[in-house]
């Protein structure tokens, strides 16, 4: 069966995700520290309100608010037992904003990192991520999600558990890495690595990309760099509204709406199918993104320049692609074999 | 790889090979040859504390460099660091014995509510391969558990990482807690994680913003040795 993501994605050539979860959380009155997702269950109104801010600003699709709704980050607030169902919740949720908008809206389960290091390098094995996020696959499906999506992804060995999560669950997938380190994820994936992973995946996802990081410059290199490897596969560009500062007791991000709108033709321009932002992004962004994608016509790809010159500087020289590499201090090694 | 690249017998380096090749080995986290190199320069004679800062800490900068500068990632630098860990180990009990200079103390946390801890810990293990004596409260951390931290273990640093922009105001309530206590300028406050900048540290009062670890060990010394100037001038 196809799904609706997929028919969508047939007959449109770009569509608008949505925002920030968090920051619009915050406005709402959310504590930091606190997990969103216990929001799900005791202030349902808000979280209904949120998903619908987005809607009515045009998104064609949005996440749950389930980014931490994973026992490994339950357990921080000793609620690792409600992954499940703070999770069905979350696309419960959703899918009744979903199926009473006046447009075709998808509704994605967000599914955040376990925030463990994997096995060899830290403790968590492959076999219980899976079953961390099999879990919380099975209650976003219950809830009525239509697609998966996997975000702010910094090692590989974590992105595969996932995908191998979301076939036990029989759901389609979206998948986004993080990329905010010198142009690469923590872990030091590359755009064109990943590109690489994604295609060796037996269930490969529907679409895939980037969020979060650093700006939205740095995150439209990646998108080049993906779609520098020539895939078939839906590129998602969701960047950050700028960076955050703090203003008057609140983290405002400094990316104006004008500013978000350039972001997404030149993310269009990039090679972009699927167009969000992350931290920052505001209905308000979202609005202009969606009035700029829909009357300005699709062009041709962006120079570097021209995006350092429309969004703003790279926060490093390379993106680990290229032949400017910076190369070690450390010469002359005589390495073990 | 050639014949010539095998087979380092690394008793049978000088001390100043031994050195660089620890810095090799270090930088490839290669913890039983840096546990062996340390046990060598040892039985050389060599006081603990030079084997810790010519050594070990002279290895970490390195690779603390190449970290910064985009050329080594998470994945390498915990292996590193996992190597000096093994070196460590073994001077730890001995430098305690010798009453090795004490560079600081640091209390490190992540706030609460975050999502991991892998930076704070890659600062963790960098300060005190720098010399300095480094409380690990983990993740997860109120208000209430940094402050009975501080009072226990009464550092010169206080140090909160944050990697969620969900997280990061909380260390603004840390700060406004000790600020309301009269005890915020008792510390240094050095901050951290992912989707931090230098005018957020500042915006929420802390004495630094530290990109990395090896920023973060340059900016403690710093401050450090800028307190203790102050407190011999008054």
């Amino acid at each position: 069966m196809t799904s609706p993501l997929e028919t969508l994605l047939e007959t449109r050539d770009w569509l608008l995700a949505d925002g920030a979860t968090g920051t619009n959380l915050f406005n709402m009155g959310l504590s930091s520290g606190e997990p969103p997702e216990l929001w799900n269950v005791s202030e349902p109104a808000k979280i209904t309100t949120l998903y619908k801010s987005a809607v009515d600003a045009g998104s064609d699709i949005f996440l749950t608010n389930s980014f931490g709704g994973n026992a490994a980050r339950l357990k921080l607030h000793n609620a690792a037992n409600r992954a499940r169902e703070l999770s069905r919740i979350s696309a419960e949720i959703g899918r009744n904003v979903a199926d009473r908008a006046d447009h075709k809206v998808i509704v994605a389960g967000s599914v955040g990192p376990t925030g463990e290091i994997m096995a060899p390098l830290g403790q968590l094995t492959h076999e219980l991520a899976v079953e961390i996020f099999h879990e919380q696959a099975e209650g976003l499906k219950e809830g009525g999600a239509d697609v998966l999506w996997v975000e702010t992804i910094s090692a590989p060995e974590e992105y595969i558990a996932a995908a191998e999560a979301f076939a036990l669950a029989d759901m389609p997938w979206c998948g986004t890495m993080s990329f905010d380190t010198a142009g690469r994820t923590m872990m030091g994936v590359t755009s064109a690595a990943m590109v690489t992973m994604v295609e060796k995946l037996a269930n490969p996802p529907l679409a895939f990309g980037a969020n979060c990081g650093v700006g939205s410059s740095d995150l439209l290199r990646t998108i080049q760099g993906f779609a520098a490897q020539g895939t078939e596969r839906p590129i998602i560009a969701k960047g950050n509204a700028g960076i955050p500062k703090y203003v008057d007791g609140h983290i405002h991000y400094d990316g104006t709406p004008e500013l978000m709108a350039d972001y997404a033709l030149l993310a269009r321009d990039s090679g972009a199918r699927i167009i969000g932002g992350c931290c920052g992004t505001m209905p308000e962004h979202l609005r202009k993104m969606r009035e700029a994608l829909e009357t300005q016509p699709k062009g041709e790809k962006p120079s570097l320049e021209e995006i350092t010159s429309r969004l703003g500087a790279f926060s490093s020289a390379s993106d680990g692609l290229g032949d400017d590499e910076p190369t070690s201090t450390r010469t002359n090694r005589r390495r073990r074999s | 790889m050639s014949d010539e690249d095998q087979d380092i017998i690394l008793a049978d380096l000088d001390d100043d090979e031994l050195v660089q090749q620890m810095f090799d080995d270090l930088y490839d986290g290669l913890k039983e040859e840096i546990e062996e190199g340390v046990n060598i320069l040892l039985s050389r004679d060599w006081p603990p504390y030079r084997v810790l800062t010519e050594a070990l800490v002279g290895g970490m900068t390195i690779v603390g460099q190449d970290f910064r500068d985009g050329i080594l990632f998470v994945p390498e630098v915990l292996l590193a660091a996992n190597a000096m860990k093994g070196g460590m180990a073994i001077l730890k009990p001995l430098l305690a014995e010798t009453g090795a200079p004490r560079v600081g103390g640091m209390v490190i946390g992540t706030v609460k509510g975050d999502i991991h801890d892998i930076g704070k810990n890659l600062v963790g293990m960098m300060m005190e391969g720098a010399g300095f004596e480094v409380a690990d409260i983990g993740i997860n951390n109120s208000v209430e558990s940094y402050l009975a931290a501080i009072e226990e273990h009464k550092p010169e640093i206080l140090g909160m990482s944050a990697l969620l922009t969900t997280t990061m105001p909380y260390m603004k309530v840390v700060i406004d807690t000790m600020i309301e206590q009269g005890i915020r300028d008792d510390y240094i406050i050095l901050v951290g994680g992912a989707p931090l900048n230098e005018e957020f540290g500042k915006a929420i009062g802390a004495d630094a913003y530290c990109r990395d670890a090896a920023v973060a060990v340059e900016t403690a010394k710093e401050h450090v040795a800028r307190k203790h100037n102050k407190a011999a001038a008054g």
